[in-house]
């Protein structure tokens, strides 16, 4: 009982993250139509960003630890927005109204792209971070086997839960919002309503981009370890996550986010752990056999 | 009549368009007026809906220019982008297949086509997530609006209904409150009464004229439907293959023999005569 409850709590982080990286595919996705490959390491560039900054700070002598992480926060997502930005202006937006391959191939160069950049600029080796945030809460402690929950975890929930919070009201309330669901359903008919379809589209980036940044800095804080590498098995699996949850639905992404991380968790725990990819990428394989709207998806009506 | 005579709203000159070896509209000039409902009629390809894809930025013309003044002051729309011409040049449109936003309530389809003050009254959606009151203050305005039009098209009571489950005729109603609720000097309709029942029709013809009057706007229509052409309109362009073949009002396009020409054909030896 007590290592379900134990699993259960890592699960829950793990599938965190993964729903901050799903919510970048499924609302690019959902305006577009195109999966954002190259959202996996936009992510993996958030935790570059967040790693230097913290670096930086460090030199600088900001050592009060809650200021440090707002900063870190605040810079990671400013810079990994610029990043999501430059992508879509560079990579995506000169093929716009061309085939419906091009931009997808983009993508992939761009993934390519990024992830040879951060190699050449910071080295192949894995960037340690020590850890910042440590302590936490021990519990039903009978027997052998105690429940740890860490301050980290407790952080990684919280702040994950109040940004899809935000995200949601900002969805359905405001006035962007309702032109991002304008853009998804008829590009031409919103933008003779008068909406800049171009800047929605790249907002839209700029917000997922934001999102990956704040996961890529709590995957840093967690795992305390990164590479240039770390964006394409994070993209993947936030990739089946979203598809999961059914892509283009934002509690979609969310649920399929937290399902991945519980599955892939549960999977190590009592099964082996060389195959929890494994596990995860059939579950893919079976949503795409038998669900393929996903759990939250509307299967796609064909216009007459 | 009030003392400010109507004044030349969209001007439209020498306009053509062309793809590859198709000449879809050639060299057609023409005024519309503020506060006067204009037709485009013309046998189906004869280029009226190609007129009105230049008209809204879909298409850059081929030659031509199109002129819209505000009063205080002009705009030239073949130069612009598609949503600039609505957002500032405020040219509305509808269209002949139905292009409402499906996903969303009645109400929220109107409120998206206000979206540039909401989006100004936001300070670009930083403040509207907060909700400040400037933007609730706006919001609420968005709605009165939006209200208000849905009321005139009598939908007031399905507003929170999702708009693609709406009857063929309300969704026609919808799209011209739509429309409507994004400020335009310039409303372009494209077959509004298409698929229009006979009472629909005249409903449509009450709507149009209230609109004219009550809103003070120039509005440019696309129709097949005689009786709502000749009902309604202040004057009227006919187009037969992408040429102005009459221009002027129903009275006098009703008696051209060109327009007759073209709706009914040349009669045999009226063809031999003219050769």
């Amino acid at each position: 009982m007590e290592y379900f409850v134990q699993q259960l709590i890592n699960g829950l982080t793990l599938g965190a993250i993964y729903g901050l990286i799903a919510i970048g595919y499924t609302m690019v996705y959902g305006i577009i139509g195109m999966i954002n490959f190259a959202h996996g390491d936009v992510f993996m560039i958030g935790a570059f960003v967040a790693l230097i900054s913290f670096l930086v700070l460090g030199i600088a002598g900001v050592t009060w630890l809650p200021l440090a992480l707002l900063l870190v926060l605040l810079i990671a997502m400013f810079v990994t927005s610029a990043y999501g930005w430059a992508v879509e202006r560079l990579a995506y937006r000169p093929l716009r109204g061309s085939f419906r391959l091009a931009p997808l191939i983009s993508a992939i160069g761009m993934s390519i792209f990024l992830q040879n950049y951060v190699q050449i600029a910071q080295g192949a080796r894995v960037k340690p971070l020590p850890p910042l945030i440590q302590g936490g809460f021990t519990f039903m402690e009978h027997g052998s086997f105690t429940v740890s929950l860490s301050y980290m975890q407790i952080i990684i929930v919280v702040l994950t839960l109040a940004l899809m919070t935000a995200f949601s009201l900002l969805i359905a309330r405001t006035a962007l919002g309702r032109a991002q669901r304008a853009c998804e359903q008829d590009r031409t008919m919103a933008a003779l309503l008068g909406i800049n379809v171009d800047r929605t589209i790249s907002l839209t980036f700029v917000m997922g981009a934001a999102l990956a940044a704040v996961a890529g800095m709590m995957f840093l804080l967690y795992y305390g370890v990164i590479d240039f590498f770390i964006g394409f098995l994070a993209g993947i699996k936030a990739f089946t996550a979203a598809v999961l949850g059914g892509i283009g639905s934002l509690p979609g992404a969310m649920l399929g986010g937290l399902l991945i991380g519980l599955i892939e968790t549960f999977w190590s725990a009592y099964f082996t752990i060389e195959y929890k990819d494994v596990a995860a990428f059939s579950i893919l394989v079976l949503v795409l056999i038998f669900r393929p709207s996903g759990l939250l998806g509307r299967p796609e009506v064909e216009k007459v | 009549m009030s003392a400010t005579a109507n004044r030349a709203l969209l001007t439209v000159e020498h306009l053509t368009m062309r793809f590859g070896g198709l000449l879809a509209v050639n060299d057609v000039s023409f005024v519309a007026s503020n506060r006067e409902i204009t037709a485009i009629i013309g046998p189906n390809g004869a280029g009226k809906t190609t007129v009105f894809n230049c008209l809204t930025g879909f298409y850059k013309p081929t030659i031509g220019r199109l002129t819209l003044d505000h009063g205080d002051h002009t705009f030239l729309l073949e130069q612009m982008d598609d949503f600039r011409v609505a957002q500032k040049a405020r040219v509305g449109r509808t269209f002949q297949n139905i292009r409402l936003f499906p996903g969303m309530s009645v109400l929220e389809n109107l409120i998206v086509a206000q979206h540039n003050r909401l989006m100004r009254a936001s300070g670009y959606t930083l403040f509207g997530l907060f909700g400040t009151g400037t933007y609730r203050h706006a919001e609420q305005e968005a709605v009165e609006k939006a209200r208000y039009w849905l009321d005139r098209v009598r939908l007031l009571d399905r507003a929170d209904a999702n708009a693609g489950a709406l009857p063929y005729g309300a969704q026609r109603r919808l799209e011209i409150a739509r429309a409507m609720c994004s400020d335009p000097v310039l409303l372009c309709l494209d077959e509004p009464a298409a698929g229009l029942n006979p009472r629909e029709s005249a409903e449509l013809n009450e709507l149009l004229r209230f609109i004219k009057t009550e809103h003070e706007i120039g509005i440019l229509l696309i129709e097949h439907d005689m009786s709502v052409v000749m009902g309604i309109s202040d004057h009227i362009v006919v187009l037969d293959y992408g040429r102005k073949i009459s221009d002027g009002s129903p009275e006098h396009v009703r008696n051209d023999p060109a327009v007759i020409r073209a709706y009914l054909g040349e009669e045999e030896d009226e063809a031999e005569a003219a050769r």
